[in-house]
């Protein structure tokens, strides 16, 4: 998959084509749509039934529309070069398109995301072989692009490019456990200001690159689908020589904003 | 379309019970001279409750009626504005928008016709603005089409502090920082030593939040010490003492913080959070399993960033 000729912005207009009707309740009608959705993120490209290689955990019923964490995962040995999570029913479907670098592990990718109605969600990992492996499951969740920005969106504007990234047991030759938090309204383009009738205006994370000393570990594309503060868990495998390292992140937003911060990674330990 | 339904407004989650047959009672209690009180009933938002799920009430003073928490729907409002008629004919001068949820502020609605100023915290316009109109769409969807009733937008703000007089009766209001909401207004009448929280306090009912934890804890360390005898909770019994009846919550946000606080040091996500922190507070609740998930989410939210 050629992700540097990915355009989001295109794509969510190409895609908006296929929003879902509104009483698309219908299994069929659903299938029907992936199989759209499919054709216009992967072309004619075949996938198959990835029950067993990838796994996606979502919650079936959201407690919160606007913040609904997700987990990918993927077996080990399955030479996984790329993920896309896509959310069927969302005014912007392709949440996410990562694509990981000889320092990453697709093992295990968590995103917090937004859900705007009761839809499909599909996880589609992709191969080394160039095979295409896809999964789904069914989440009840309303509103969650629509939801009214709160005092927290007010937060984030102020702190803008804040970046956190916590780590688990930093070992040479192991995958080690990243989480990282970035301090991004998300703004979606979906909110309206009743006293100025303006909707607040689209201004989101396109980007997210990450390198240790210089090697990637995973980039990824974004448009509008997830939550608030974005947040990434991730896995990194240093070698003995990467220790200790410079973890390097770098955030491009819709507004060509961007965002870097570097965090030490230790020789060993958590 | 009822997959629609399956919403959480904030602090009403309309997805949860049948609509009931039997309406809710809109009795009144005189909790101390003048200050009246229609307890909301612990259910979610359905047809046969209008909405009057959170306290309401009004105090009548010399010369001016005051309401706080005006109801939760436009035949909420319009019931306790009945029955302020019924005890007095003085003026209704003020309505109290103590905060932004839609249990708390459609009843105002009711009041149009009586031209009082509407009083809210300084950040509840810009709120109102932004969840209005998305509140009133999803209570409609409950209650059916024009039921909700208007957004009525505060015509005076209070910044900081703030005193209204009724004739010889003062009532002191504060503007909290980030809460429950970040909007929350509460009153405390001096006549009776009675704090009018509204939804600072829950009792009986599991707390919302949305707002901030740790705000809340801090805002209700505060409110301890301002002397009132007792509280008007916006959920839970028309009155209970103060500070005593502060405690369940006070436990609650603690355990929320610390455990949550914890859950973060372990590296435990947000998805596992919700399943374990604050968990021995299960059982201790109505609507617990409603809200606590929801509340985890926006504590797990807030603390990740300290």
């Amino acid at each position: 998959m050629e992700l540097a000729m990915w355009k989001p912005v295109l794509l969510i207009a190409l895609l908006g084509a296929f929003a879902a009707p509104a009483f698309a309740d219908e299994e069929a009608e659903r299938q029907a749509h992936w199989a759209e959705l499919r054709e216009a993120v992967f072309g004619d490209r075949a996938a198959v039934d990835g029950a067993g290689l990838i796994a996606l955990e979502a919650p079936k019923r959201a407690l919160d529309a606007a913040l609904m964490p997700i987990t990918i995962t993927t077996r080990p040995d399955a030479k996984v070069t790329g993920l896309t999570v896509v959310i069927d029913d969302n005014p912007g479907p392709v949440a996410a398109q990562v694509q990981f670098g000889p320092r990453g592990d697709p093992s295990r990718l968590a995103l917090r995301v937004r859900v705007n109605q009761y839809t499909y969600m599909h996880a589609v990992a992709e191969t080394a072989d160039g095979a295409l492996h896809e999964i789904a499951q069914f989440v009840k969740a309303a509103g969650g692009c629509s939801a009214p920005v709160g005092a927290g969106e007010a937060e984030s504007l102020a702190q803008i490019g804040r970046m956190k990234l916590r780590l688990g047991a930093v070992a040479a030759g192991k995958p080690v456990d990243a989480q990282l938090l970035i301090r991004h309204p998300n703004f979606n383009g979906m909110q309206m200001d009743q006293l100025t009738r303006l909707y607040t205006p689209m201004r989101y994370v396109q980007q997210v690159e990450i390198t240790l000393n210089g090697e990637r570990v995973l980039s990824m594309e974004n448009d509008i689908s997830l939550a608030t503060d974005p947040a990434i868990g991730f896995r990194f495998v240093p070698r003995a020589e990467d220790l200790p390292g410079k973890l390097k992140v770098t955030v491009r937003d819709s507004d060509a904003a961007v965002f870097e911060q570097s965090f030490d990674v230790p020789a060993s330990g958590s | 379309m009822l997959h629609r339904r399956h919403v959480v407004l904030g602090a009403l989650c309309a997805c949860c019970l049948p609509p009931r047959r039997a309406r809710a009672s809109f009795t009144l209690r005189e909790i101390a001279p003048g200050i009246h009180v229609r307890r909301g009933v612990d259910e979610e938002a359905s047809p046969g409750n209008a909405d009057a799920i959170a306290n309401a009430g009004f105090i009548i003073g010399r010369d001016s009626v005051l309401v706080f928490d005006p109801g939760g729907s436009l035949a909420d409002g319009a019931a306790l504005r009945t029955m302020v008629r019924e005890r007095t004919a003085l003026p209704l001068r003020h309505v109290v928008l103590n905060h932004v949820h839609p249990d708390h502020i459609f009843g105002a609605g009711a009041f149009l016709e009586d031209a009082p100023a509407f009083i809210g915290h300084a950040r509840l316009a810009p709120a109102l603005a932004a969840r209005g109109a998305y509140y009133q769409q999803r209570l409609e969807e409950v209650l059916g089409p024009g039921a909700a009733g208007p957004v009525v937008m505060p015509t005076q703000e209070i910044a900081a502090a703030g005193e209204i007089d009724l004739g010889g009766r003062v009532l002191r209001f504060t503007a909290h920082g980030s809460a429950h909401t970040d909007n929350d207004l509460s009153l405390l009448d001096t006549a009776t030593g009675t704090l009018i929280a509204s939804d600072l306090v829950f009792v009986g009912r599991v707390p919302a939040l949305d707002g901030s934890v740790t705000g809340w804890l801090s805002e209700l360390e505060a409110l301890k010490g301002n002397g009132a005898a007792r509280v008007v909770p916006g959920h839970g019994p028309e009155q209970v003492a103060w500070p005593a009846g502060a405690a369940d919550l006070t436990r609650y946000l603690g355990a929320l913080v610390q455990e949550t606080r914890q859950a973060i040091r372990d590296n435990i996500g947000i998805d596992a959070a919700v399943e374990q922190v604050a968990a021995g507070e299960r059982g201790r609740w109505a609507l617990f399993e409603d809200y606590h998930g929801r509340n985890v989410t926006q504590a797990y939210k807030e603390l990740e960033w300290e």
